[in-house]
């Protein structure tokens, strides 16, 4: 390393979701090397599903990731009942609104207020952040704690939970059971329009990037299960054509795969993306705190994805309630699926961003091949991107705080490191 | 001088994160746990990282490269007491399915260059590379037999965890047989005990997800499935999911 040289390193990186590291190199002002790189062993998930039935799917790939496993089976879920032509009673549907509300809920709590607030106010951990800041993580695990017993609820515990299936649910709630949820949503509706204005307050770095955002549309609600697959730059294409338009790369220091937009690059998925491209089907108390706190659309500062998750918090609260003041309960939980041979694909709104399945199944259901690409893995590229734009300026500060802005622009994406390794491509060199 | 903070570190290895989470998941008492440890070593909470040796090392995930076969080891001698947590540690967890067929096809299939890749042809438990002083289970914990074995543990007594079947937790939480009464193929009478009996309650039959208990009788299970009109191949796999590893478990299809 000559004298001009800088390099960064964050060997383990802490706050996100499994094993990740950093390195940045610089000459002069002239970023020379960007890697995040993934370390986290892989899982092999896509191979062991083959010669599985379509029916363990959902609660196989619920355990690709601990955090929204939710998304697993919802995403696993549609591809199944798109293939079968599996039509679901409007309750159900319903429901799983509900319980995506839950886990939307549960994960952008998580990921604001423990894992990346910290990064704002100079704070370690959470629990350091709360002997100076009580009242904001007191009310944070209160409001995830609320999204965690909706998720337990409609699937019986919070971590891979059991209900959801092909078809529908094991079991669904009593009508009873969710006036319960009920209270405790609209006496914490204040809670969350308080954290809203909390993390609105907070200092964000000025730094903009021309993104593709890209996320489900759909012409009745934001979008959680279902939708066309958009973007800022004109994409608009239907799930099932996916592989046409996006692909993967491998890049030689990293061990998952980098997504990318085909003839066009790097694209940015999860909250700050639907927010941006569905701003229109939010609710209407949601779209007036977001003009009391003065936030408007397209957002182009990734610091402000913490906004944008607290905001698409508040929004599940407002579907909660309207889910459960029109809930009926179905007369069956759920269909049985006339199983036939082909190939389903599904994708639908993880709190990271959109989640996409693949899988072809023989006459009996037996899984033949599957495909997964989690929201981490989409944005991999696009981390990098953001950090080589941030390097001129970070490099600036002392190293510490240099290095901890770095980690803050990575958590920005909220990557999830076990999802998007469960496919990823090993290198055995290290550097 | 107030007593020192015993120092708790959290380990991971091949998982989805969902038993550290359980830690996160405890909102109600997550702030007591922080003033009553010292969360010395905790990535996915903290940036922080204090010293060991530390008092109380919970490990999550299997082991699957060179690299973390070595790590575990050197996490061992940091830890006066080593606690596995979730089927991962304990059994290998799902990814262990790969030990019938062997890596080699596994990474054929998922990989196009699989020479670029370096693992272990086995998912493995840790217990198969260090000792362990106790094994929590369930894909994912129970996060209150989490704090049940933490507890313990400081204050020198033995946790108390039952061993019973999920079978005992049904009654206890008075659902009704899904087999006897519905026909639904359920693995209750093989599984150990610890998350509540949830799946029976919801209406489907368990799927193991604690592990096998001790002493039980597969063979007279899986007769019964056959039974109740699942194909052999169902019935196998059944068994093999997230503690498919697990001896006990392990050996279904040998049985037949």
């Amino acid at each position: 390393m000559t004298a001009r040289e800088k390099e960064y390193r964050v060997d383990y990186l802490a706050r996100v979701e499994g094993e990740g590291a950093l390195y940045i190199k610089l000459r002069g002002r002239e970023v020379v090397d960007v890697k995040f790189r993934i370390f986290e062993p892989p899982r092999l998930f896509e191979a062991l599903l083959v010669g599985r039935m379509y029916y363990d799917a959902p609660d196989i790939t619920a355990r690709i990731c601990g955090i929204c496993p939710v998304a697993y089976q919802m995403s696993s879920v549609h591809a199944f009942e798109r293939l079968f032509g599996v039509t679901i009673a409007p309750s159900v549907r319903s429901l799983r609104r509900l319980y995506y509300c839950g886990e939307w809920i549960e994960s952008h709590m998580l990921h604001a207020f423990l894992l990346h607030a910290p990064d704002f106010l100079g704070y370690d951990d959470a629990i350091k952040m709360a002997k100076k800041h009580p009242r904001v993580v007191k009310n944070a695990l209160k409001v995830k704690k609320l999204g965690n017993d909706i998720v337990s609820l409609l699937g019986g515990r919070e971590i891979h939970p059991v209900s959801a299936c092909v078809g529908g649910f094991y079991r669904v709630p009593s009508k009873r059971e969710l006036m319960e949820l009920r209270e405790r949503l609209v006496e914490n509706m204040a809670t969350v329009e308080d954290l809203l204005e909390w993390v609105a307050d907070l200092e964000f770095p000025a730094f903009e990037q021309d993104y593709e955002f890209v996320s489900l549309r759909h012409p009745e609600e934001y979008p959680m299960n279902e939708g066309r697959i958009v973007s800022n730059k004109g994409l608009d294409i239907d799930v099932d054509q996916y592989e046409d338009y996006f692909a993967e790369e491998q890049v030689p220091h990293s061990n998952a795969l980098h997504s990318y937009i085909v003839g066009r690059g790097s694209y940015m998925v999860g909250p700050l993306s639907r927010i941006n491209l569905n701003y229109d089907k939010l609710h209407d108390r949601t779209k007036g705190a977001l003009r009391r706190i003065g936030f408007k659309t397209p957002c182009r500062n990734p610091f402000k994805s913490i906004i944008a998750r607290v905001a698409e918090t508040y929004y599940s609260f407002e579907e909660a309630l309207r889910i459960i003041d029109e809930y009926v309960e179905p007369s069956s939980p759920r269909v049985e699926p006339q199983v036939r041979a082909g190939r389903g694909c599904g994708c639908t709104e993880a709190p990271r961003g959109i989640l996409y399945h693949r899988y072809d199944v023989d006459g009996e259901g037996r899984i033949l091949s599957a495909k997964i690409v989690p929201p981490t893995a989409q944005n991999q590229k696009r981390i990098e991107e953001d950090l080589r734009a941030l390097a001129p300026e970070i490099v600036r500060l002392p190293r510490s705080q240099a290095v901890w802005r770095f980690e803050q622009a990575v958590r920005n994406y909220d990557p999830c490191i076990s999802c998007a390794t469960h496919f990823l491509k090993l290198e055995i060199e290290e550097e | 001088m107030a007593k020192r903070r015993p120092k708790i570190a959290v380990y991971k290895f091949a998982s989805c994160d969902g038993c550290q989470l359980s830690i996160l998941d405890l909102e109600e008492e997550l702030l007591t746990i922080g003033e009553t440890f010292e969360i010395a070593y905790f990535l996915e909470a903290s940036r922080a990282v204090v010293k060991g040796p530390y008092d109380i090392g919970l490990v999550e995930g299997s082991i699957t490269t060179p690299h973390d076969a070595e790590l575990i080891k050197e996490i061992r001698k940091n830890c006066r007491v080593l606690i596995t947590i979730g089927a991962c540690a304990t059994a290998g967890g799902i990814q262990a399915l790969r030990n019938w067929r062997g890596s080699a096809e596994f990474m054929k299939y998922v990989y196009p260059k699989p020479e670029y890749i370096e693992t272990l042809d086995k998912s493995t438990p840790i217990s198969d590379h260090v000792p362990v002083d106790f094994e929590l289970r369930g894909c994912p914990i129970n996060k209150y037999q989490l704090l049940e074995v933490i507890s313990a543990y400081l204050s020198g007594r033995a946790p108390s965890i039952p061993n019973q079947s999920v079978c005992v937790e049904c009654k206890l939480r008075g659902t009704a047989c899904v087999m006897v009464a519905r026909g639904v193929p359920c693995l209750g009478p093989v599984t150990h005990a610890g998350c509540g009996a949830i799946c029976p309650a919801y209406g489907r039959g368990c799927y193991g997800c604690y592990g096998p208990k001790e002493s039980l009788n597969s063979k007279s299970l899986m007769k019964r499935f056959i039974e109740l009109g699942r194909r052999r191949e169902e019935v196998v796999m059944a068994f093999r999911l997230f503690n498919a590893w697990a001896p006990g478990f392990r050996e279904v299809e040998a049985e037949a």
